[in-house]
């Protein structure tokens, strides 16, 4: 058959202040009617460069230098704009990681939905909106007759992806490009995007590229897999064999990176570090965003604190540090309690309790090297000189498997997993008896964000160090704790240790959120949305089990 | 305490707003009355001359409640004011509210003329601007606006005068206008001071709004907008526009702003007979109540217009327009 879309030798260079250096070295890719390609790796490794270049496009600060892109006969490289533009949108659509950012927050969703069939002249604005309520349907929006004259931000995330999916197919296109679609939704609201596209893809037999970073999310949806590396092609095979087996060690790694658990750690005493006693907190007046929350840390264990977004972990993380006093309820740290404001707080209650952040980027002044930054917390706890704190920081660098030469570098010339690294120094600095991740490697790759997780475990055996880990991934739960604490809307819903918890029963919703982590099994999307229907029917019948 | 709700927050925010331009305002008079009363010297003995006897002089600061202390007359004076009396000139015992009336409406009327080219010329040029960012047609444009913009204000007005009413005598270079004119004839009249004004604010208002749309440019959703196959010019004018409005109309409003109470130079360039001009003379004559007065409506138009900007601003936000 010949290929809807193919790519010969694509060289796409990025600008890096003085020179043109290459982002993707010469890579072929071929793309049939109705097909899926996943295009799998992780930062940097090209993918979205390369699946935008299928559209002729190319980011600010780079450009294809050679090659030949043809669409359906037609070169598009070097192509005048006019021609080009009448492809993109009509025949190849596009689908971004963010749909809060790319959908337009001055315009009604369903305004944006028409102006690509109403501009390429396909249909009228009429039978375009009539044909957005019909999408909308397919897509299992809540009130499709409506919910186009919305704001972008007057719908939740996970619908607001699925407009953007159904924005894509609004000229029905012959190639959707999926940027990352669903890297930044809950697991429970991914499954709902990824059902929805593997719905409309079959239906109008769309050929599709899938980026992603994620093996388990790329394995539901493509017939072939692309596994890419500082742009250059590792491996490329049908999706079910590259699952099976993995000719190359890279592929293997990224396929085992779930697979590695923490071992018990039996000599940990069983000493009480923090305990929570019913806290109810909310930032308004009235509404609460915790429900007498209570919980337990032990030495040297790790809490995994589980939940969608707004269900309340970051808030609690929050009133541990003092920095949202709570409305009832105590924080008790070490059999003493602690204010509840972060002001009355004596310098100890502040060292012994430190925190980790999402993004190794903000955490980070970049203007301060990294000597600065780590020798902060020794000078203001424990008020050491300049020798002393050398002697230090050069100790923590090793406990963080980091070169001792990196004393001296600004926060700009580390990687983010090197970066997040030194955050785990500067906490570790102040010889913290606990430490709050919040999200500590959901900003990371899979590889790095797993070396992470390696480093804060063998710590903590080292230190005995007591963490609370808040994280919405599941696999990471799974690898790190010793028990788990499932939040829903501010309350707790289970808990207990992680044994437990993951093995059945499970409280409903620990079930729907256990169920709705991608597996690498290709049949697994399919096998749980027939389950789940089967479920739903099986509840219209008997309520009384729902 | 009045407890703003989230539901109608553009009403909350709105209602905020103007209490602060209240305040705003009664610092502002406070400042002027004391500025005023800074003023070295004896204002009694100023006004009359010194051949003036120290009976009329004690008669005259009785009349003006000199005698009185500072505070006592500052309230006396502000409650007169709220009320719509300004009190009389110094200089000709006529009423200040008849002196000002009609100049303040003439400099309204200069600075809304200006406004009228200006704005949209702006506006389209920074648009363009953006839409064909770093070309020579952007070049050029902001060449010609950066040199107006850098040279003062005056030496604009007399190259003008010197080009279109001395060399070519197509525009009169005294604007003098008066109530028997119609429409038209003080349009003609004004022509050149309200090109010179209008040369001054559009450069800043054009490139703010080129700014506030490059900005936006390299958003998400430009891209999105972009790879749906959409004209350049759609992209900018739909989608990059509406989103850079609230820093455009900020810089549009700090502009009319100058052009009602930082039009002295060109009014007395122009022998305009505007309120700046007359808060000049007033202020060489020691003509208090006028000079206080003109200060407080400089005041109040230059506060309401960025209150204007600041609420124009939350309503073209869709987030506060249209809650969740």
């Amino acid at each position: 058959m010949k290929p809807l879309l193919e790519m010969k030798d694509i060289v796409i260079e990025g600008c890096t202040g003085e020179s043109w250096d290459p982002i993707i070295k010469g890579l072929n890719l071929t793309l049939t009617k109705g097909e899926v390609l996943g295009l799998i790796g992780e930062s940097g490794a090209g993918k979205s460069t390369l699946g935008l270049a299928s559209m002729a496009y190319t980011r600010q600060g780079c450009r294809i230098a050679s090659g030949s892109i043809v669409f359906d006969g037609q070169e598009l490289f070097g192509a005048p704009e006019p021609e080009v533009r009448a492809i993109r949108g009509a025949r190849i659509a596009y689908v971004a990681q963010s749909a809060a950012a790319s959908f337009n927050p001055a315009h009604r969703l369903i305004r944006q939905y028409t102006e690509g069939p109403v501009q390429h002249g396909l249909m009228s604005t009429a039978e375009a909106e009539k044909k957005a309520v019909a999408t909308y349907e397919q897509l299992l929006l809540p009130d499709p007759e409506n919910i186009g004259y919305r704001f972008p931000h007057q719908v939740s995330g996970g619908q607001l992806q699925r407009a953007m999916v159904a924005m894509a197919m609004s000229c029905q296109p012959d190639i959707i490009i999926f940027d990352e679609p669903t890297t930044a939704l809950d697991v429970t609201t991914q499954i709902e995007v990824l059902a929805a596209i593997k719905e409309i893809t079959r239906r109008f037999n769309t050929a599709a590229i899938y980026i992603t970073h994620d093996l388990a999310v790329v394995a539901q949806l493509a017939d072939r897999i692309m596994v890419l590396r500082y742009g250059e092609l590792v491996e490329e095979n049908n999706a079910r064999e590259m699952l099976e087996n993995p000719r190359e060690t890279y592929t293997r790694d990224l396929l085992a990176v779930r697979s590695f658990q923490k071992r018990k750690n039996l000599k940990a005493p069983d000493d009480v570090v923090l305990k929570i006693e019913s806290v109810t907190a909310g930032y308004t007046g009235d509404d609460n965003v915790l429900e007498s929350i209570d919980l337990e840390i032990r030495r040297g264990r790790t809490v995994a604190l589980v939940g969608e977004s707004g269900s309340g972990k970051s808030t609690l993380a929050r009133v541990i540090t003092g920095l949202l006093p709570p409305n009832q309820g105590r924080v008790i740290f070490k059999g003493k309690q602690l204010p509840a404001a972060l002001k009355a707080r004596k310098r100890k209650d502040l060292q012994r309790l430190q925190m980790i952040y999402q993004m190794p980027d903000t955490a980070l002044n970049p203007r301060q090297k990294i000597r600065k930054i780590i020798g902060r917390p020794l000078k203001f706890y424990f008020n050491q000189n300049r020798k002393q704190q050398q002697r230090r920081i050069l100790e923590l660098l090793e406990q963080v498997e980091l070169p001792a030469e990196y004393i001296d570098r600004y926060p700009t010339e580390l990687s983010g997993g090197e970066k997040q690294r030194i955050c785990i120094a500067r906490a570790l600095a102040a010889e913290p008896d606990l430490i709050i991740c919040d999200e500590v490697t959901s900003a990371l790759d899979q590889l790095v964000a797993e070396g992470i997780l390696k480093l804060l475990l063998s710590l903590q055996r080292k230190l005995l160090v007591s963490y609370l880990f808040i994280t919405h991934d599941l696999a990471t739960v799974k690898a790190i704790s010793d028990e788990i604490v499932v939040m829903l809307q501010g309350r707790i819903v289970e808990k207990g240790p992680k044994q437990k918890v993951l093995k059945p029963p499970h409280h409903a919703y620990t079930d729907r959120l256990l169920s709705s982590v991608p597996e690498m099994d290709p049949d697994w999307l399919d096998t749980l949305l027939q389950e789940r229907a089967g479920r739903a029917r099986g509840a219209d019948i008997h309520p009384s089990v729902a | 305490m009045m407890q703003l709700h989230k539901p109608n927050s553009i009403a909350a925010l709105v209602v905020k707003r103007i209490g602060l331009g209240v305040v705003t305002l009664l610092v502002i008079s406070l400042l002027i009355f004391a500025g005023v009363e800074a003023l070295p010297g004896d204002l009694a003995q100023a006004v009359l001359g010194h051949s003036a006897t120290p009976e009329t002089v004690a008669a005259f600061r009785k009349e003006l409640k000199l005698d009185l202390p500072a505070h006592e007359r500052y309230v006396a004076w502000l409650g007169a004011f709220v009320k719509g009396d300004f009190g009389n000139s110094l200089a000709n015992r006529r009423p200040v509210a008849e002196l000002i009336g009609w100049r303040f409406a003439n400099t309204i009327f200069l600075a809304a003329a200006t406004a009228l080219i200006a704005v949209p010329v702006a506006v389209v040029l920074g648009i363009l601007a953006a839409l064909y960012r770093n070309t020579l047609f952007d070049r050029l444009i902001s060449m010609a606006t950066l040199s107006t913009i850098s040279f003062p204000e005056f030496f604009v007005a007399y190259i003008l005068i010197a080009l279109l009413s001395v060399q070519m005598a197509v525009f009169p270079s005294i604007a003098n206008v008066n109530a028997q004119m119609n429409l038209w004839q003080k349009f003609y009249a004004i022509f050149l001071p309200c090109l010179t004004l209008a040369l001054v604010v559009i450069a800043h208002m054009m490139r703010q709004t080129r700014a506030a749309i490059i900005n936006i440019l390299s958003s998400p959703f430009i891209e999105m907008a972009n790879l749906k196959g959409l004209r350049r010019l759609r992209v900018v004018v739909q989608h990059a526009f509406p989103n850079a409005l609230s820093p455009v109309i900020n810089v549009i409003a700090l502009n009319l702003a100058y052009l009602v109470v930082g039009v002295v130079i060109v009014e007395v360039v122009f022998v305009y007979p505007g309120l700046g001009q007359l808060l000049v003379d007033s202020v060489s004559k020691r003509d208090i109540p006028v000079v206080q007065a003109s200060g407080l409506i400089f005041a109040a138009t230059y506060v309401l217009l960025n209150l204007l900007a600041d609420v124009l601003s939350i309503v073209s936000n869709p987030r506060l327009r249209n809650p969740r």
